[in-house]
């Protein structure tokens, strides 16, 4: 058994370390196994920099035809993303950035062996994404290239978060809609861009109320949608359901929203990254009246990720 | 059906309680561990429990308890948390991320109280956050119980003068604009209710839309406290003077009561209102609040509502009569009356009843007020009457029974009859009365006269009197005897009869001119009531003239209106009406007080007219031999006292008393009869009426008769009759040989005790211990006198005993 491990074993100990990497903040990643690991957070235009080293395994000799460092920003497609653990080998794998630097020319490596590597002012515009049919990630990714028994490659996932300052215009969503005769309602979001921490307030006034509701909710829904054309696939999640109202309205009752955006998993908007994939935001305010009846309208608003104050 | 959903609802509460109990022990498990996140989850999952909507409000209300209750251990900790460092404002953002808005806004106003604690931020803005939030439960019920949540935690804390929260920011104007509008919020709730459930049973028709709806009413009248508690807390500020009361919080308050068109709410409010703000304070907004009145719905009970705020003003009136003033400087009579008048000309079909009972508190009010205008209390009253013409007679007794107070308020505050006779109104709001009710209010009216011992002075007010009492007087239109029951009457009648004794003036002219009204109207009452009304009357009038008798000789030569003669002729026709009554015992009693009150005038023809007229009473209208015995004793009792008449006259007059005597029916009457007529010839006191002649023959025959007694006694009942008779002619013998008439002697006492003697003797068969006792002491007497010595002694010599 033990000979079995062994064999499958590799002959050696990857590991990357980051030059900053002990002031460098951490953000809690989830992997596709559902483990949450701690990874390196970057924006764009950030040196990212650091050592390898590579230690063979007790005994024996590396003979490579060469070591070098990729930076690969990918965006991974096709349900099965979430499923496959190490081998991405049945999502449909796109890179937009891929940057190389060689470590080593082809050798022999007896003992641990150290690289730096350098990559400066990388162009990293999108942001890492988690979603339910797409994936963006980035990651080093090492590769010790051998003649015979394949090439030995590790992997370090990083994070990178773009930062948006506060919009110059950012109007209210006001609208009056309603069932003729039914229902009239007006409602005011004061905004139309919030940050992922911000607060929505608003605010629903019952112009005619000829149905009896039962309650209204506000829902953040999120619609990822990847492909183009024809083949475009969309899925939709509601990640907030917050109930504004409880209870039936009258005429001329004005009914306060406060939601805030904390508790929730938002990401910024992302709109049709590298014309692979979009991630948008709706407001959806939802009635529902005593039979169950569901009367709803949805609004798009844009998230974006303010810089933290630090 | 309803036992089912009783069940059911036991059902649910329980569950819902043991929800609340599980979730209450994981949420202390958390507090124990400072774990302030599961804290908030097991607290909000616990108030989800208040989200059911299958409970009626009282087992709501059990519900919400429990939970208030874990609250109050949250709220605690949410205390510790911030002295722990967690910062409040993080606290209130942190409880709102909940996703169900009713656990959540519990949480909000739960740390909002920390939150005022702590001072961070201007109460006012925590308030008003919290009350603008609260919006989000547009379920009557559910938001009931939230706002009242809400005025509980914050009731402490509302920057009121004095209060700690009060500051620069905060003044007590944002802690009435806060209470206002949870205020206004929880009535349309509230009101709400009533408008939903009416929906529900057009969609139910199971049950029927009435009990439904009683049913609905019910279960609000339950939850108006809730409503009500708001304006208690108002009250209770000690920031709303009089000027915030006045431009704000009751305008405020009347807007909304006026504008939810709900009469529930619109009663319960304005009774709220009234009790809870001060008495001063309503009498300085009197215009506004009772402006409102004929703006609310027709079918608010306003005379409740405005009968309790006369009571309160009236009480406060009452209190100290340093505030009387202020109710004079706000003209409060001149206000009520009219809003008075508004609301029923508003509202048409208010039964009597609520006017009427809205006239007797605004009397008593006017009574406590302005004890000193008559004018405002008849003006009243004309409203009343005004209003009862529409209506005719009142039929209901309870209209009746307010009208009586009504009419009592103003016998009662006065005291005095005499002041309420100058209240032009009163006998025309006393006409609308039943006859029954009528009499009721006439014996208040003489029991308060005979109380306060009024004097009632003048023939005017007497016969204003009479005016309110007639219903006693005489028949009224439509009743009916039979239904009368004979005590009540014969009460009725007395109390009339003892009135008399107030009705009296000092001025004999006057007085004569009260007996003639008194007359007049007491002719009126009918055979029934002249034996009660007369004799009063006759007693009355003989009063007046022996007056005027101890004053004669002032009034000589004068014309004088009230003579003794004058009243004579009167007495004398008032009493001939009692013969058609008939009434000829009492007449003849009456003729023969007269007569001796003649006699004392020394008017002897009058006297003797009297006696005529009794005399003819006895010969033709008195058949029954045991009134006849009494009717001859009472006229030989008069005639012997006597001395006006001339000898001829009473010779007539004691011939004709004997001459009755004779012929009464039963031995036994003639003869005690005949020897009392022996006293009519011998009158001690008088030298001219000492016949002894006569007095023996009286005697002899007396005895005469009673042996003819004792012998048909024999031969009815075969045993001899009692020998009283003898002994009581023994006792007429001794009497004048005492007063020394001579024609009795000794020897003819003599001879008969010996004739007594013999007959107790013979007769063994009939004891008669009386009569034997009777005979003992007599002769015992006989004895004693013999002893005793003196003149009388030696005449009692010869008797032998």
């Amino acid at each position: 058994m033990n000979y079995l491990i062994g064999a499958f074993k590799p002959s050696c100990n990857i590991s990357i370390t980051f030059a900053d990497g002990k002031s460098r903040k951490q953000v809690p990643t989830k992997k596709e196994n559902g483990q949450t690991v701690m990874v390196p957070l970057f924006q764009s235009q950030e040196n990212i920099s650091g050592k390898i080293s590579v230690e063979p395994l007790q005994g024996k000799k590396i003979e490579h035809n060469g070591v070098k460092i990729e930076l690969l920003g990918q965006i991974v497609t096709g349900k099965c993303v979430r499923v496959n653990i190490m081998y991405f080998d049945r999502g449909n794998f796109y890179d937009f950035t891929s940057l190389v630097r060689e470590l080593d020319v082809p050798g022999e490596i007896y003992e641990r062996k150290t690289y730096s590597f350098e990559f400066s002012t990388v162009e990293m515009p999108y942001e890492t994404y988690s979603g339910v049919n797409v994936r963006l990630r980035y990651v080093l990714k090492v590769t010790i290239s051998r003649g015979y028994g394949g090439s030995i490659v590790e992997y370090q996932d990083f994070m990178v978060r773009n930062y948006t300052p506060p919009p110059e215009i950012n109007n209210s969503i006001k609208m009056e809609v309603g069932i003729e005769d039914c229902l009239h309602i007006e409602f005011e979001y004061n905004k139309n861009k919030y940050h992922l921490k911000d607060v929505i307030i608003g605010k629903i006034y019952f112009l005619l109320v000829r149905i009896k509701i039962k309650n209204m909710d506000l829902e953040i829904r999120r619609r990822e949608s990847t492909g183009s054309g024809a083949n475009t696939h969309v899925e939709t999640e509601t990640l907030a359901k917050f109930e504004l109202m409880d209870g039936a309205p009258v005429r001329g009752e004005s009914i306060p929203i406060r939601l805030f955006l904390s508790p929730y998993e938002l990401t910024p908007t992302h709109r049709n990254i590298n014309n692979k994939f979009s991630v948008k935001y709706y407001l959806n305010l939802v009635l529902v009246d005593e039979e169950d009846r569901r009367y709803f309208k949805q609004q798009e608003i844009t998230v974006y990720r303010l810089p933290e104050a630090s | 059906m309803m036992v089912e959903r009783a069940e059911d609802e036991e059902k649910w509460l329980a569950a819902g309680i043991a929800a609340i109990q599980q979730n209450a022990f994981y949420m202390h498990r958390a507090l124990d561990s400072n774990n302030l996140r599961d804290a908030l989850k097991y607290s909000a999952q616990m108030l989800s429990e208040l989200r059911t909507s299958r409970l009626s409000p009282h087992k709501y209300y059990e519900l919400y308890m429990r939970a208030f209750d874990e609250l109050r251990k949250l709220e605690m900790f949410f205390k510790e948390e911030t002295r722990r460092g967690c910062s409040t404002i993080d606290l209130y953002e942190l409880v709102q991320h909940a996703g169900n808005i009713l656990p959540r806004l519990y949480l909000l106003c739960t740390v909002g109280s920390v939150y005022i604690k702590s001072k961070e931020a201007p109460a006012k803005d925590v308030l008003k956050d919290l009350v603008e939030m609260c919006r989000g439960i547009q379920h009557p019920l559910r938001g009931l119980f939230l706002r009242s949540y809400l005025s509980q935690v914050s009731r402490d804390k509302l920057p009121d003068i004095g209060s700690e929260y009060e500051g620069d920011a905060d003044t007590v104007t944002d802690a009435v604009e806060f209470v206002l509008q949870n205020f206004t919020e929880m009535n349309k709730l509230w009101v709400r209710m009533q408008h939903q459930f009416r929906l529900a049973i057009g969609l139910s028709g199971l049950q029927g839309p009435a009990r439904e709806k009683e049913k609905r009413e019910k279960e609000r009248s339950e939850l108006r406290d809730l409503v009500g508690k708001n304006l208690h807390v108002l009250g209770q500020l000690e920031g709303v003077d009089l000027d915030m009361y006045k431009e704000t919080v009751l305008p405020r308050v009347l807007e909304q009561v006026v504008n939810c068109k709900d009469e529930i709410a619109q009663f319960y409010l304005m009774d709220c209102i009234i009790q809870v703000f001060p008495d001063e304070y309503h009498l300085q907004t009197l215009e506004t609040l009772l402006g409102a009145c004929p703006q609310l719905q027709p079918a608010v009970d306003i005379k409740t509502v405005l009968s309790q705020l006369m009571e309160r003003l009236s009480n406060y009136a009452a209190s100290s009569a340093e505030v009387l003033p202020e109710f004079l400087q706000v003209e409060a009579f001149a206000k009520l009356s009219n809003s008075i008048w508004k609301v029923i000309e508003a509202q048409v079909d208010m039964p009597i009843l609520g006017a009427v009972t809205l006239y007797s508190s605004l009397l008593t009010f006017t009574l406590h007020v302005h004890p000193d205008r008559l004018d405002y209390v008849d003006q009243v009253l004309g409203a009343c009457v005004t209003k009862l013409s529409s209506a005719g007679k009142l039929e209901d007794s309870k209209s009746t029974k307010q009208i009586v107070a009504l009419l009592s308020a103003p016998l009662e505050k006065y005291n005095d009859i005499v002041t309420v006779l100058k209240l032009s109104n009163y006998p025309r709001v006393m006409e609308y009365l039943d006859n029954k009710t009528n009499k009721v209010m006439a014996i208040v009216i003489i029991q308060s006269i005979m109380k306060n011992k009024t004097c009632i002075a003048t023939a005017e007010k007497v016969e204003a009197l009479f005016e309110l009492i007639k219903g006693l007087i005489k028949d009224l239109d439509g009743d009916l005897h039979d239904e009368v029951d004979d005590e009540d009457f014969k009460e009725e009648q007395n109390s009339v009869a003892r009135l008399l004794q107030m009705l009296y003036s000092d001025d004999p002219d006057e007085m004569l001119l009260i007996i003639c009204a008194l007359k007049k109207h007491f002719l009126t009452g009918g055979p029934q009531r002249l034996p009660y009304t007369i004799p009063p009357l006759v007693f009355s009038s003989l009063k007046l003239i022996r007056k005027l008798q101890g004053r004669d000789e002032n009034v000589v030569g004068e014309e004088a209106s009230a003579s003794p003669k004058k009243i004579f002729q009167l007495l004398n026709q008032t009493i001939e009406v009692l013969s058609a009554v008939p009434a000829s015992e009492l007449a003849l009693r009456l003729y023969l007080q007269c007569a001796e009150a003649a006699n004392d005038c020394d008017l002897e023809p009058v006297a003797y007219e009297f006696f005529t007229q009794a005399y003819i009473l006895y010969e033709e209208e008195i058949a029954d031999s045991k009134a006849q015995v009494t009717a001859l004793h009472l006229i030989v009792g008069t005639l012997q006292r006597t001395h006006v008449f001339g000898v001829e006259n009473r010779d007539t007059l004691t011939h004709k008393a004997t001459g009755y005597s004779a012929k009464l029916l039963k031995k036994p009457d003639q003869c005690r009869a005949v020897y009392a007529c022996s006293h009519l010839f011998w009158v001690d006191d008088q030298d001219s009426i000492r016949d002894g002649e006569r007095v023996l023959l009286c005697l002899k025959r007396a005895l005469r008769i009673a042996n003819a007694a004792q012998q048909m006694a024999n031969v009815a009942r075969g045993g001899s009759g009692s020998v009283t008779l003898f002994v009581e002619i023994l006792n007429k013998y001794l009497y004048f040989f005492e007063k020394g008439n001579p024609q009795i002697t000794a020897a003819a006492i003599q001879s008969l005790i010996e004739l007594i003697t013999t007959e107790i003797q013979s007769d063994t068969m009939s004891q008669d211990p009386a009569a034997d006792a009777f005979f003992a002491s007599t002769l015992r007497y006989i004895q004693f006198q013999k002893q005793k010595g003196g003149a009388l002694a030696e005449k009692y010599e010869s008797i032998k005993v």
